[in-house]
Formats: C-alpha cells, sequence, structure tokens
C-alpha cells in the first residue's frame, strides 16, 4: 500500500457516515460521527488546556469510562483530540496568565507573557496555534511517511544515552536563563534537589519526605509550576498594581504583521525537525523539544537580547517543536506498544479496554484504525486552527477583567487542577507553599523556568544513570562507550566551553543586563 | 470540571438507571459508590477495576466511580479504603502487591491487609509469563537458565521499581533459581520493557498482560507462563510445569471494603461481581487481558483471606531476605 492509499483508507474512516433515526421525526440522518468525536476532543481538550493545571492526564482518565459505549476508532481519535487540544489550550494559559500547564509550555511564558505584557497577546496567541497547525501538519506527514522504520532510531536509545541527552538539556537551560549565570545554575540544582524527593526506586527507601506519605512518590510538576508561577505571579501582581495595569491596559491587534510572520517562518520550520525527532524517543524526550528550540532560536538570532522581552521567535519555534513531539509520541504507542509518557499509557489503557493490542500488529491487521488516527491528527490539528483563531479576541478580552475578578478565579481553576492530580489535598497547600518560594525568588533575582527544567530532567536524568550503570555493575566508563551517549556528551562539553571563553561571556553579561 | 463530571456519569447512568430501577428498588446503593484503584489510570489493576465497575453499574443501578489514589506502591489509596466509612460507599481494589507484599516492604504501612478489611472477593488472577530480549541464543526456559547462569557476571532483570509485581516476582524466580542478576529499577512497566525489546537489559517476570503486544510481534521472546494451565491468549507458550521447573505466580486484583462495612453490603457487592465475572463480555475480554477469574471456593471473602494469607506467608522469606540483603554495589 502507498502512502496515498493509506491516506485516503485514514480519510474514509474519519469521515464515516453514520446513518442515525431521529427518535422524535423518525427521519434518518448522515452523522459523520468520527468526525464529531474529533472535534468534540479537540474542543474539550482546549477548554481543559486553558484552565490551569487541569491537564489531560486528569481530563483522559476522567471520560475514560464513556468511551465504553463509543465505537473504537472513535474513542481513540476523541482521547487524541483531547491531548493535542490541550497542548493548544496550554499555550493560551502560558502567555495570558504566565502559567504553564505542562512541562512543555514553560518556555512559552518567557516570551509569550511578555509579548501580552506589550499588549501583543493576540500576536502571542495568534503565532502559537499558527506555529502549532504548521508543526501538527508536518509531523501527521512524518508519522505516515516514515512512523515505522523511525521506531528503530528509538530502539537504539539505551539508559546511558538518555542520561547524557539529559545531560546535554541542563547544558541548554543555562542559555535559557535571563539574567545572571550563577543564579540559573544555582536554580537547575535546587531543582534536581527537588527532583529527590519521594522513593527511591531501587531500594525502596523514601528520601527527604520527612514522612508525608503524600510525597512519597514524589513532588508532581503541576504542583512546583502552579505555584512558581501562578502564585507567585498573582502575589506579585497585588504588590504592584502598575504591573497588571500595562496586561490589561493594551489589547493590540489580534493578528502577528506580515513582518512577525516573516520572522517566525524560519523558527517553525526547525521547531517542528527538533520535535518531530525528539518526540519519537520513549523516554519522553519530548520534553526537551521546546527547550532546545528556543536555545536555538537564541543562539541563531542577530539580537539574542530581545529574547525575553517578547521575541515572536521565542513562541513560535518552542511551540511548533511543542506540538509537533505531541504528535510524534504516538510512534512509539502505535509501533511498539510502549507509551512514552502518562497520557500515552492512559491511550495504552483505553486501547486494551477496547481490545485493541497496540504494537506493529495494529498497522498490519487494523489499518483502518492506525490511519484513521494519522489523518485525524491532521484534521484535529485543522479543527484546533480553527476553534483557537476566533478564540483569540474572547481570551484576549479576558485580560480586560479587572484583576480583583481574575486573580481569585486564576486560583481557584489552579486548586482544582492541582487537586485533580491525584486528589490529594496536601498538594494544594504545597503549591501554596511553593508559591511563596517563587515570589522570594522573584524579589531576590532568581528565576523559575531553570529550576522547573531542573526538576524535569533531574528524576530522569538520575533514573537513567543508575539504569545505566546497574546494567553493567556500576563501570562509569558506559557513558563513553556507548557512541550516542559519547555523541551527546561531547556536544554538551562543546557548549560549555563555549559558554566559559571570555569573548562570549562579556557579551553574554552585556546581553543580560537587563 | 466537577459539574461536568457530575452532569457526565448522570447523563450516563441515567438509562441505565432506568433498566435497573425493578431489581434495586430500595436499600443500598443509593447514590454513586467510589471504587478506590491505588494506582494510576489504564494500568492493569485499573483496567480490571473499571471493567468490573461499569458492569456493577448496570446491576446496581448506581454509579461505581473509579479513582485513582496512586503513591507509594499503591499503600496510599489503601489507606484511604481502610480508614473511610465502612458503609458501603468507598470501595477498594488492591492488588497482590498492596494486599499481601506491602507489610514487608513498607515499615510505616497504615494498614493491615490480612486484618484490616471486609474481604469482599479475588476478581482476577494474571500469570507472570517469563520473558527475556529477543537475541539471547535460548529455545526454552532450561536453555535460558542455563544461559543466565553461564553469563551470571553481566545478565539484567529489569523491574518496575521496588513493590512492584515484577521487582516481587522477579526476588521470587531469582532466589528459586539461584540467580543473581544485576537489578535494573524503572518506573513503571513501561520503560523497563522498553529496554528489554531494545535489549538493554536481559529478562523479566512480567504480568502477561504487559507483556503480550510484545511477544505476539515478536520483539521479545516468552519462555513460559507461571501459571497451571497455558493462557488462551499465549497459546504456544508453555506453563513452568511443562517447561521443567516448579514456579507458579499470579498477580492478582481483589475488591475489598472498609473494616466494618454490613455483611449485606457486601453480600450485595458480591452478588454484582459474580453477575459481571459469569457474563460472557467480561468472559471473553479477560480471556484477551491473560487474566483467569476466579471460580469456586476461591470467590468470595473466605477464598480471598484465604490467598491473602497464604500469600503473606509464601513471600515473607523472599522478600526479608532481599531487604536484609546489601543493596547491589555501584
Amino acid at each position: 500500500m502507498d502512502i496515498l492509499d493509506k491516506l485516503s483508507l485514514g480519510f474514509a474512516t474519519c469521515l464515516q457516515i453514520v446513518w442515525v433515526t431521529d427518535p422524535l421525526l423518525g427521519i434518518t440522518w448522515p452523522i459523520p460521527t468520527t468526525l464529531l468525536l474529533c472535534f468534540m476532543g479537540c474542543l474539550v481538550g482546549t477548554l481543559i488546556g486553558v484552565l490551569p493545571g487541569v491537564g489531560p492526564i486528569a481530563t483522559i482518565a476522567m471520560l475514560l469510562p464513556i468511551t465504553y459505549g463509543l465505537p473504537p476508532v472513535g474513542a481513540l481519535i476523541m482521547l487524541a483530540g483531547i491531548y493535542y487540544g490541550a497542548q493548544y489550550g496550554g499555550s493560551t494559559t502560558a502567555i495570558l496568565v504566565n502559567i504553564p500547564g505542562e512541562a512543555t509550555s514553560v518556555v512559552t511564558t518567557l516570551d509569550g507573557h511578555q509579548m501580552a505584557r506589550q499588549g501583543r497577546a493576540g500576536a502571542a496567541l495568534a503565532i502559537a496555534a499558527i506555529a502549532s497547525f504548521i508543526a501538527g501538519t508536518i509531523a501527521t506527514l512524518v508519522i505516515a511517511a516514515v512512523g515505522q522504520p523511525l521506531t528503530r532510531v528509538a530502539l537504539l536509545f539505551g539508559p546511558a544515552d538518555y542520561f547524557s541527552l539529559m545531560v546535554l538539556g541542563l547544558m541548554l537551560a543555562v542559555v535559557l536563563a535571563q539574567g545572571s549565570v550563577p543564579k540559573a545554575i544555582a536554580m537547575i540544582v535546587v531543582g534536581i534537589m527537588l527532583s529527590t524527593v519521594g522513593t527511591d526506586l531501587e531500594t525502596g527507601e523514601e528520601r527527604l519526605t520527612f514522612g508525608w506519605t503524600e510525597i512519597s512518590d514524589g513532588i508532581d510538576f503541576a504542583v512546583i509550576a502552579m505555584g512558581l508561577f501562578g502564585f507567585a505571579e498573582i502575589l506579585r501582581n497585588l504588590e504592584n498594581p502598575e504591573a497588571r495595569d500595562v496586561v490589561r491596559g493594551k489589547i493590540g491587534r489580534l493578528m502577528p504583521t506580515g513582518a512577525e510572520m516573516r520572522q517566525s517562518a524560519a523558527p517553525i520550520a526547525r521547531g517542528t525537525l527538533l520535535g518531530s525527532i525528539l518526540g519519537i524517543l520513549p523516554g519522553n524526550g519530548a520534553v526537551l523539544a521546546p527547550f532546545a528550540s528556543y536555545t536555538i532560536e537564541k543562539k541563531l538570532a542577530d539580537d539574542p537580547s530581545r529574547f525575553g522581552k517578547g521575541a515572536i521567535e521565542g513562541v513560535a519555534g518552542p511551540e511548533a517543536a511543542n506540538n509537533a513531539g505531541a504528535q510524534t509520541a504516538f510512534i512509539p504507542l502505535l509501533v511498539l506498544g510502549i507509551p512514552p509518557n502518562a497520557v500515552m499509557a492512559l491511550m495504552l489503557g483505553a486501547m486494551t479496554i477496547k481490545n485493541i493490542v497496540p504494537g506493529p500488529e495494529v498497522i498490519t491487521k487494523q489499518p483502518a484504525l492506525f490511519w484513521g488516527m494519522v489523518v485525524s491528527m491532521w484534521l484535529g490539528n485543522l479543527m484546533l486552527l480553527i476553534i483557537n483563531l476566533p478564540l483569540i479576541g474572547l481570551w484576549v478580552r479576558l485580560l480586560k477583567v479587572p484583576y480583583r475578578l481574575l486573580f481569585p478565579a486564576i486560583v481557584l481553576f489552579c486548586s482544582i487542577g492541582i487537586y485533580s492530580i491525584g486528589n490529594n489535598p496536601l498538594d494544594i497547600y504545597l503549591a501554596a507553599a511553593f508559591g511563596l518560594i517563587g515570589y522570594a525568588l522573584i524579589k531576590l533575582g532568581f528565576e523559575p523556568a531553570p529550576l522547573l527544567l531542573g526538576f524535569v530532567l533531574g528524576r530522569l536524568m538520575e533514573e537513567r544513570m543508575r539504569q545505566a550503570l546497574a546494567r553493567v555493575r556500576g563501570d562509569y566508563w558506559t557513558f563513553v562507550q556507548e557512541p550516542l551517549s559519547l555523541a551527546f556528551l561531547i556536544i554538551a562539553l562543546v557548549l560549555v566551553i563555549i559558554a566559559v571563553l571570555p569573548a562570549m561571556r562579556r557579551s553574554r553579561e552585556k546581553a543580560f543586563v537587563e | 470540571m466537577s459539574i461536568t463530571r457530575r452532569t457526565l456519569a448522570a447523563a450516563l447512568a441515567l438509562p441505565l438507571v432506568a433498566a435497573a430501577t425493578p431489581a434495586v428498588s430500595q436499600g443500598y446503593p443509593t447514590k454513586p459508590v467510589t471504587i478506590v484503584v491505588p494506582f494510576a489510570a489504564g494500568g492493569p489493576t485499573d483496567v480490571i477495576a473499571r471493567l468490573i465497575g461499569d458492569h456493577m453499574t448496570r446491576t446496581l443501578g448506581q454509579q461505581f466511580v473509579v479513582e485513582n489514589v496512586g503513591g507509594a506502591g499503591g499503600s496510599t489509596g489503601m489507606t484511604r479504603v481502610a480508614t473511610a466509612a465502612p458503609d458501603g460507599y468507598t470501595l477498594g481494589v488492591g492488588n497482590m502487591g498492596t494486599q499481601s507484599a506491602a507489610p514487608f516492604l513498607y515499615q510505616n504501612l497504615k494498614y493491615d491487609p490480612a486484618k484490616g478489611f471486609e474481604q469482599i472477593t479475588i476478581l482476577n488472577y494474571t500469570p507472570q509469563t517469563i520473558v527475556s530480549r529477543k537475541d539471547i541464543p535460548a529455545k526454552d526456559l532450561k536453555e535460558l537458565l542455563v544461559h543466565l547462569k553461564a553469563n551470571e557476571a553481566k545478565i539484567s532483570y529489569g523491574h518496575a521499581g521496588v513493590g512492584s509485581i515484577s521487582h516481587v516476582s522477579g526476588t521470587l524466580f531469582n532466589a528459586q533459581m539461584q540467580l543473581k542478576p544485576a537489578l535494573v529499577a524503572y518506573r513503571g512497566t513501561n520503560p523497563a520493557l522498553q529496554d528489554l525489546v531494545a535489549g538493554k537489559i536481559d529478562y523479566m517476570v512480567d504480568q502477561s498482560l504487559n507483556v503480550i503486544p510484545q511477544i505476539k510481534s515478536g520483539t521479545i521472546k516468552a519462555y513460559a507462563v507461571a501459571a497451571p494451565a497455558r493462557l488462551k491468549s499465549l497459546p504456544d507458550v508453555p506453563t513452568t510445569k511443562e517447561a521443567g521447573i516448579d514456579f507458579i505466580f499470579s498477580a492478582w486484583n481483589a475488591m475489598v471494603a472498609p473494616k466494618g462495612t454490613p455483611a449485606d453490603i457486601t453480600k450485595k457487592l458480591l452478588e454484582a461481581v459474580a453477575k459481571a465475572l459469569d457474563d460472557p463480555a467480561i468472559v471473553a475480554k479477560y480471556e484477551e487481558l491473560g487474566s483467569t477469574a476466579p471460580i469456586g471456593d476461591d470467590r468470595g471473602p473466605a477464598g480471598l483471606q484465604k490467598l491473602v494469607d497464604s500469600e503473606m506467608a509464601r513471600l515473607a522469606p523472599a522478600l526479608k531476605a532481599a531487604a536484609a540483603a546489601e543493596p547491589p554495589k555501584q
């Protein structure tokens, strides 16, 4: 079967029409059930993505029972729609209120929220949606064309290679910093330390939990993100009435200008490429994609000092990378039957409930399901663009809501979101504590983004390092004996050298002076 | 979110209530029942709890809502069940780990799996399957064991973290077969399986449900099912007995209620579970999941109590020995 046949089978599956008899009038209506389910998924996904903290994991878990009664293709397409709909919606919150709903939208807060403060919220939201759509379209083609053979690449990665990739990721984090480099490194280290809280996988001992069983599995990402970004931002805004007036004072145009579009084109292309590749890695490599994209754009920019102050490339590139990665993350699940992250694990559960055994067999035995899902990704992206562009006006108008009304709503939604993660009240207190910590950090000139990256990568890094060492019984040479691992370490080293070169350092300091 | 959820639940339950009303016109349950699953949604225990819970919703005419309360190898969720009001509106679905192994793994466990619950019934058994990376040169289990012994200095066993089923079954298997692999810990079965498929670790003893897709697609090798009979979903894989060793190990899930839940309520729940287990649709689903249902005396409180007691007695020596042994040097 060549690719056109496959895609047309996918379209046929998605556009399938079911004749349903109306119980009232007795008329039989043609209903495109699958398409409707796709639309519903995207809509629900967008809405929960916009609510800070209510992530796709909680939503898909809640909606799982509904899928019992649905046809398998439609059910999975709906769940997939929720997943990437949430990726779209998450950027809205990141841009408007500076709260990253997920690890992948942390980077969007950096320049996206600055754009909003400058009255360019509309442009930021629009470019995020457009970048996501372009990336989604290309990633869909990537999945259709080379998804199957690409899994072999994923299988090349062992624990040592992942560890070195994460080391490289942390080097990127230093570049993320807007202010002083030592402060950024300090924040990364604090993030890594926070990631060590919880039960040790190898020994079962609890670390740094102080006897609280609620955090024996570690602190959730959303708890820290809501606290450091959401609650701390609210505290700062309440202290400083002028700052928030800046945000709600100006609305500006809703669409990016032609110049802004041209500026964004190359970052979108590069972000899509990065995201597509990193998304395939089963170890949740997709989290690195937006960070990597941001770093590259900043390095390539003629004037890196614009970054962190509302550079549109800093929104376009990472958003493309984020969405492409979210899409290609389906490859390990569909082709290997191994979910790369928590959302995909839920999709696996949904498939199991539907009697679908993921793996290479799905493609050969249920081609309609596989290609239907691939095509639905593109249709979903198209729907998301259609849903999101008109909504921009609405979201931007949210900024006009007086802050005294807006902030209690944000606190409420954050709290609901945090509680929905593990049905655990302590998480809300913890987020409140992180809010105070975040406020103190802002006052002292520390930035929370490197801390979050350290937290996200720290846990993966530690696990991967210990797995790599355990399987070779503690031989540290394993990190340079594995060729991929060696390559990543060399690149990381080169980055460090570039960073410490005196000339580079001087220009960096100049660039980062606020 | 809660409003949406409730509305959805109500919308879903409505036709069902109408259909089931004649059978349960009075008494328990008069409001939705929460089934606490102490693991993440989508996992083996969750799938079984949702399957059975969904069927009970239809039988008893009230929504049985699964609430996932993860953490500490499932002990956070089961602690919540143990301390909940014994009114029949909070139930728990635990597994071999939470209901038998936990006391030997967690020093501060706040519940007693043997005495701290009203046992309702075993829900299913999922036999463990012994699997390896696909390029190990072994045709059968005997050859695998020879290979693992011969390469003792290099072999590694992957598991889903201390206290997980694959950790408990592996500890038991390795002790019985006198194997001393490097133990590689992962956060959950999936990343471990990923490295097994990629050939980065050598073997695992894991729930059949988790490994069936990879066995069927030939990305890993299966040697034996640690059960008395072959699995219908893996007809070509011999039992451990056929393969020449005496090692039986099933992961199992069971429904419990807080201690003190009235007997007429637990009886009603047991009847609803039994009805689900006898439904041909569930029977078919179990087969595909590589699961078997309890039959005869195993079904019901006495059967579950017996299982918990015997599993605790069997696991104690191996787990205590493993805890006492020094962790592998790094």
